[in-house]
């Protein structure tokens, strides 16, 4: 704060008035005051603990951190496991579900949010009423979605009982036990979730688009499909943005939703990689491993968001 | 000025040392047991110290076998607010000795004589550097067949001696339409259940070289083979529903009268006795064929904190109380485990108890009571998780062979150690 106040008693507007009541200088560094304590907050919280964690992957933690650098062995072990893959170790599981389950997630939640969001904009009646039924199951928890839907695709008790009881005997759907497809039933679990919020997201971009555009573009003798397709879906690129970010993160953070949905998957084939970063700091106590995870886990991020980011917000003219 | 600050400190000091001669009369415990029977269990430990005076504060966090208690022990004990003890399972407790942030009860244990009474396999996890840091409260033992008796009678089956025999029986529970094993497939269940495999296909004294010294001759041995062999064997038995299931479902088929047998710990009492079935008449408890007069045991312990002075008076009337005569039985009573000192009474406990305090004792006397790895006695947990893993590979598929599974589960031990 000392420098702030500094700052202004030597800027050449202040030189001018010379008596710059205590006031107009609080008002001044009113709103650094105020947003000091959340920046401190943050700088220890997430940048001072993304720092120990990339500290602690260099030591030889076990269950309690140690504070002696003992060299890259956690990573060189996830490099050995990277390659790993029959039998698959549970990091080349991870990695691979990580990369199945994330791509499926956010391309199927953004084309099912932006189809849903269209077709409830055609102004249709009830769609007051049917707005908030998509967009409920964000109002779960992962927790929540995942025992439910564990229990609706659990082959004895859920669907295939089900049909089985209504006579369609033949019917098999048992993907929840397999190890080969247990993660599309996670894929299948969290778009349910997720695709209502993102169309709602989707909705009010396409409510906010000028109506006039379309109209002229009607007139220009335009099809319904080339109008969405040069017109409406460019306009809503900022939309696809933000809801990339959102289906990122929630991709990448999803661990509880494995946990309640699968246990882990038969033989662990449904992990990912927040799994495996939780089982080995806190269950195996191989803190090293679990915090080298993490930190390869944030390396990833980087490497796709800030490229996206950049090429996103550098194009906006301002 | 400076008088008014001296007169503080003095105030203040004497008011620290007043606080200081007062004990604390309360007992600050964490643990995992929230469960209806299990939550009774220890209920007897409350009365118990609440007739003597001491208030307790629970610190109970629910789920995940423990996980979530010991994610919430790590928190408390790296704040440097210890409670007075927690419920703890084996290396845990070496590990935070390790870290020097455990007690002292070594005099407690002098006086109550613990080291004669209580199983030197068990001392092992509640003595570190010779001194007593843990309490155990019971023994549990994982080598155990469950048999619903009224499919048992219906197929005209008898106790399985044998691994052969065992097959026999399965074969003809399943001729007779019946799922002849019920299973949960998760991690720790299959690796539970392959530790009974072992000690059957391999005897004790490979059990002991293989799972608690971890010699890699035996672990790479032929023996080791034909125990992956065995445990793909009886996994033909299981209904193709089993993967993911709870190990309290597995036993409620057995219960229903859905599937014949379970192997699991005695644990698994505790639900045939929720659901009022008596052992005998309802249900029979066996040894896993070929594995009789050894026990493969886990116990619970409580771990003792290095708390202040003021409050070690209540640490010491919990140790006390926790392997008091009298609360060993009563506990163990209602959560279906054997007490964790071989010199108590058992008049109390059911047929299965009886005969598990005996093979306790014999076990103990003849030197065959090893420490379960799946359930974290026989190794610290880095192997013992990577030993679940191959196991569970194994189970699901993942390892197609029994020569695989056996490179697969030197390598992984090897890498964890």
């Amino acid at each position: 704060m000392t420098t702030v106040a500094t700052q202004i008693k030597l800027t050449p507007e202040h030189n001018a008035r010379p008596r710059a009541s205590v006031r107009s200088r609080l008002q001044d560094a009113l709103p650094k005051i105020v947003l000091a304590p959340s920046f401190a907050i943050t700088i220890v919280f997430v940048y001072g603990f993304i720092l120990w964690t990339v500290y602690l992957s260099f030591t030889n933690s076990k269950t309690f951190p140690s504070y002696a650098i003992s060299g890259p062995r956690a990573y060189q072990r996830l490099w050995r496991w990277t390659f790993e893959s029959d039998p698959p170790s549970s990091w080349y599981t991870s990695i691979t579900n990580m990369g199945i389950f994330g791509f499926l997630y956010i391309f199927i939640c953004l084309a099912l949010g932006l189809f849903l969001a269209i077709l409830l904009d055609q102004k249709i009646r009830g769609e007051g009423m049917l707005r908030p039924i998509y967009l409920y199951p964000m109002a779960l928890s992962f927790i929540v979605t995942g025992v439910a839907w564990k229990w609706f695709l659990d082959p004895g008790l859920g669907l295939e009982q089900t049909l089985h009881q209504w006579g369609w005997t033949s019917f098999h759907f048992d993907w929840i036990k397999n190890k080969d497809f247990v993660i599309y039933t996670v894929v299948i679990a969290g778009v349910w979730q997720a695709s209502g919020f993102i169309m709602a997201m989707f909705l009010a971009g396409l409510r906010g688009i000028d109506g006039e555009i379309m109209k002229a573009a009607q007139i220009d003798g335009a099809t319904t499909f080339q109008l969405y397709r040069r017109i409406v879906i460019p306009l809503l690129r900022p939309v696809f943005l933000s809801a990339f970010i959102v289906l990122a993160h929630l991709a990448i953070k999803s661990y509880d939703l494995v946990v309640a949905l699968t246990s882990g998957g038969p033989g662990g084939s449904a992990w990912l990689p927040s799994n495996f970063m939780y089982e080995y700091t806190f269950k195996r106590n191989e803190m090293a491993v679990g915090s080298a995870s993490a930190v390869i886990m944030l390396m990833t991020i980087t490497a796709i968001i800030v490229p996206y980011l950049y090429s996103e917000l550098r194009e906006r003219p301002r | 000025m400076l008088r008014k600050l001296l007169i503080g400190t003095a105030l203040g000091s004497g008011l620290a040392f007043a606080a200081h001669a007062q004990d604390v009369k309360e007992v600050e415990m964490l643990h995992w047991w929230t469960s209806g029977g299990e939550a009774a269990a220890l209920n007897v430990l409350k009365e118990d110290l609440a007739k003597q005076g001491f208030a307790w504060k629970d610190v109970p966090v629910a789920g995940g076998g423990g996980d979530a208690a010991m994610t919430a022990l790590k928190a408390m004990v790296a704040a440097g607010n210890y409670p007075t003890a927690s419920q703890m399972l084996g290396y845990t407790v070496l590990d935070y000795a390790a870290a020097g942030v455990m007690g002292d009860l070594t005099e407690t244990a002098v006086k109550e004589g613990w080291d004669k009474s209580v199983p030197a396999a068990l001392q092992k996890f509640s003595v570190y550097d010779g001194k007593w840091v843990a309490a155990p409260v019971n023994v549990h033992s994982v080598n155990w067949l469950w048999i619903n008796k009224a499919v048992m009678d219906k197929i005209g089956g008898t106790e399985p001696k044998t691994f052969d025999e065992f097959i026999a029986l399965l074969d003809k529970a399943k001729a007779a339409g019946v799922i002849p094993l019920a299973l949960g497939g998760q991690n720790w269940q299959e690796a539970t259940m392959f530790d009974s495999v072992v000690l059957s296909t391999g005897g004790p004294e490979f059990y002991k070289k293989a799972f608690n010294d971890l010699d890699e001759e035996q672990l790479k041995s032929d023996t080791m083979k034909k125990s992956f062999d065995h445990l793909a064997k009886l996994v033909t038995y299981v209904d193709p529903n089993f993967s993911g299931r709870d190990w309290n479902l597995a036993t409620a088929m057995v219960i229903k009268g859905d599937a014949l047998v379970q192997v699991m710990g005695d644990w698994a009492k505790g639900e045939f006795n929720a659901a009022r079935k008596t052992p005998g008449t309802d249900f029979l408890c066996y040894r896993f064929p070929g594995t009789d007069g050894s026990v493969v045991y886990n116990s619970d312990m409580f771990g003792m904190f290095d708390v202040p002075e003021d409050r070690k008076a209540a640490q010491v009337a919990l140790a006390t109380a926790t392997l008091s005569k009298s609360f060993q039985s009563a506990f163990n009573v209602v959560k279906g485990s054997v007490p964790a000192r071989t010199d108590v009474p058992d008049t109390d406990f059911d047929a299965c108890g009886k005969k598990g305090m005996a093979d306790l004792k014999a076990a103990n006397e003849g030197g065959t009571l090893f420490g379960s790895l799946a359930q974290g006695y026989g190794a610290p947990p880095a192997v013992a998780n990577a030993y679940k893993d191959v196991v569970s590979k194994f189970v699901h598929g993942q390892i197609k062979t029994s020569d695989e599974a056996v490179t697969q589960l030197v390598n992984a031990i090897e890498d964890a150690k």
